[in-house]
């Protein structure tokens, strides 16, 4: 049968309007409401459809980060996945060395599909799929919209800047998602309930054998100039006189 | 050390985007700038396109079958090969679904990381990019020797078409991945202008209603001032418009030099693609709505009195 794994990450929840730290370093993230990316939360979705629809025998979710990051993977239990994996590492990890444990997963792991969201609300790197695929040199179905498997090979419908495009990905073969692709449901109850007996594993960087290696410095994070206030018109005519004569670009 | 820009194309013409990747490669001040043309039979034209461009030294061109369709698995191969023996310090593309497609794919076979949506240069590895839907934006430096990046078209004027053409050399290719196939491409058709390119550009959201009335008013508004349509999430998964015309973090990034919004309620994801437009304007029946807050002229009315208010007033102008 057909195994997948999905990865999922935990993110500042897309209602909070952030706030930058005093001092520059980063974006405060004490008490703030932490969630599921929604792009993985797609990711999850079409995973437990491919085995309701009998197509996948084990759904097993995977996060890298923090501990608390067992929230997100018990979240994905209650949704339908079978199994998690918590990567924990002490620090948010750059998309690179993200793929790079993943990578290792798969190794251990066998699956014959990888699906992820095609970008983290909160980097917005859009890069950790792409990276999984090129290391471990299988076909990338990345911002897929529509995702078909016809025996050993796997069709996806990809949302691109012109329309849409179709390609044909050999098995096994990263996918990653974009929000057509599904509409995610809501966790019932005594599903939350049932997840809380679900297996979830705990492994470290080193067990994995994975040594962290960074890429980047950032070197500070500031507000976007701001727009300055607006006026409200009265009336489409003054729209119009004011677009022609104060702002001139009609 | 060079700089290697991908150059984006559809086998026929170059994107405007690489006119934008050009410029921001010329920007990093690196070292002469080269761009990689990869396609099927055919695409010599375009490496000629590219060789005209302003501030681009020599255009490297692979023709194969295996390019087209610009599958990912095959051109990180082509770019991974090039970046090792070339001599390049940079890699540069645009930060358009095929840039984002493809590049973080090369970086991991360089082994390096990567810098996504760049929208400014600060020296050769020094890079200012938005995080949180545009909300803040970092300073980061980056730590490899090769450096790979997306740019933001919108963030680099386009580079005009030069003087003398710059030489085209033909390379191998580096062969089929043999793990994909490009079946076809379904194109969103549209007389108007493009939506990342329009110095103008009409929008319309949930608020229009119905399909018919989207039509009606936005293509009416749109084509009245020659501008390019958009529209906001939930006006595509309203199935109003197709979702290419999707303007926010998920869609596209566009900054023209006037932006209608009408009936968009100015969510944090909608934001995030228009807000450094030139001049915003706002029509909303509803006056709390957040897109006043960013909007240079605002408008509190019902857009269907509104609208065709508006577009027989333009055609008086």
């Amino acid at each position: 049968g057909m195994k997948v794994l999905v990865a999922v990450k935990r993110v500042v929840d897309y209602n909070v309007r952030v706030r930058v730290k005093a001092d520059g370093s980063g974006v405060e993230t004490s008490n703030v409401k932490m969630s599921m990316n929604p792009f993985d939360e797609i990711a999850v979705e079409e995973a437990v459809r491919w085995k309701e629809a009998g197509l996948a025998t084990e759904v097993v979710v995977v996060s890298v980060g923090v501990r608390a990051a067992q929230e997100q993977l018990r979240q994905a239990l209650a949704l339908g996945a079978d199994r998690g994996v918590l990567v924990e590492a002490g620090e948010v990890l750059e998309p690179l060395e993200v793929a790079r444990v993943l990578a290792v997963l798969v190794e251990r792991e066998g699956p014959r599909v990888v699906i992820l969201g095609k970008q983290a609300i909160d980097d917005d790197a859009n890069q950790t799929g792409q990276m999984l695929a090129g290391l471990l040199g299988w076909g990338q179905g990345t911002f897929a919209s529509k995702v078909v498997f016809e025996g050993d090979e796997v069709e996806v419908v990809r949302e691109v800047d012109g329309g849409l495009e179709t390609v044909r990905l050999k098995l096994p073969a990263v996918i990653t998602t974009d929000l057509r692709l599904n509409e995610p449901r809501y966790a019932s109850l005594p599903n939350i309930m049932k997840a809380k007996r679900k297996p979830l594993e705990v492994v470290g960087l080193e067990e994995l054998g994975v040594e962290v290696v960074r890429h980047r410095e950032v070197e500070g994070v500031f507000e976007p100039p701001r727009r300055k206030g607006g006026v409200k018109v009265g009336s489409v005519a003054e729209l119009v006189a004011r677009l022609r004569d104060e702002a001139k670009v009609i | 050390m060079k700089v290697l820009v991908l150059g984006e194309h559809d086998g026929e013409r170059l994107a405007k985007a690489t006119r934008h990747a050009v410029a921001a490669a010329r920007r990093l001040e690196a070292g002469p700038v080269e761009v990689l043309i990869a396609g099927g039979g055919g695409s010599g034209a375009v490496a000629e396109e590219a060789a005209g461009l302003e501030g681009v030294a020599r255009v490297l061109h692979a023709e194969d079958a295996c390019y087209e369709g610009g599958l990912a698995e095959n051109l990180a191969l082509l770019l991974a090969r090039c970046m090792r023996d070339g001599g390049y310090g940079h890699l540069v593309a645009a930060a358009s679904t095929f840039g984002k497609n493809v590049l973080p794919r090369v970086a991991a076979l360089l082994g390096v990381g990567m810098v996504s949506e760049v929208q400014a240069i600060e020296g050769p590895d020094r890079f200012v990019r938005p995080i949180y839907a545009g909300n803040v934006l970092e300073r980061v430096r980056m730590l490899d020797e090769v450096k790979v990046l997306t740019v933001r078209a919108t963030a680099f004027d386009a580079v005009a078409s030069g003087g003398e053409a710059a030489p085209v050399e033909r390379i191998e290719g580096a062969g089929d991945a043999g793990l994909s196939r490009h079946v076809g491409l379904e194109r969103s058709e549209s007389e108007r202008p493009e939506l990342t390119a329009a110095r103008v550009v009409v929008s319309g959201g949930r608020g229009l209603g119905s399909k018919e009335n989207f039509e009606r008013l936005i293509f009416g508004l749109a084509d009245r001032l020659g501008a390019a349509v958009g529209a906001s999430r939930a006006a595509v998964d309203a199935g109003f418009v197709p979702n290419d015309c999707q303007v926010g973090q998920t869609g596209k990034v566009v900054a023209p030099e006037l932006y209608v919004a009408v009936g968009i309620s100015g969510a944090i994801q909608h934001l995030a693609g228009m807000k450094d437009s030139k001049v915003i304007v706002a029509i909303n029946k509803d006056e709390e709505a957040p897109i006043f807050e960013v909007a240079d002229y605002g408008l509190v009315a019902d857009l269907n009195e509104a609208v065709p208010e508006l577009i027989e007033a333009l055609g008086k102008e």
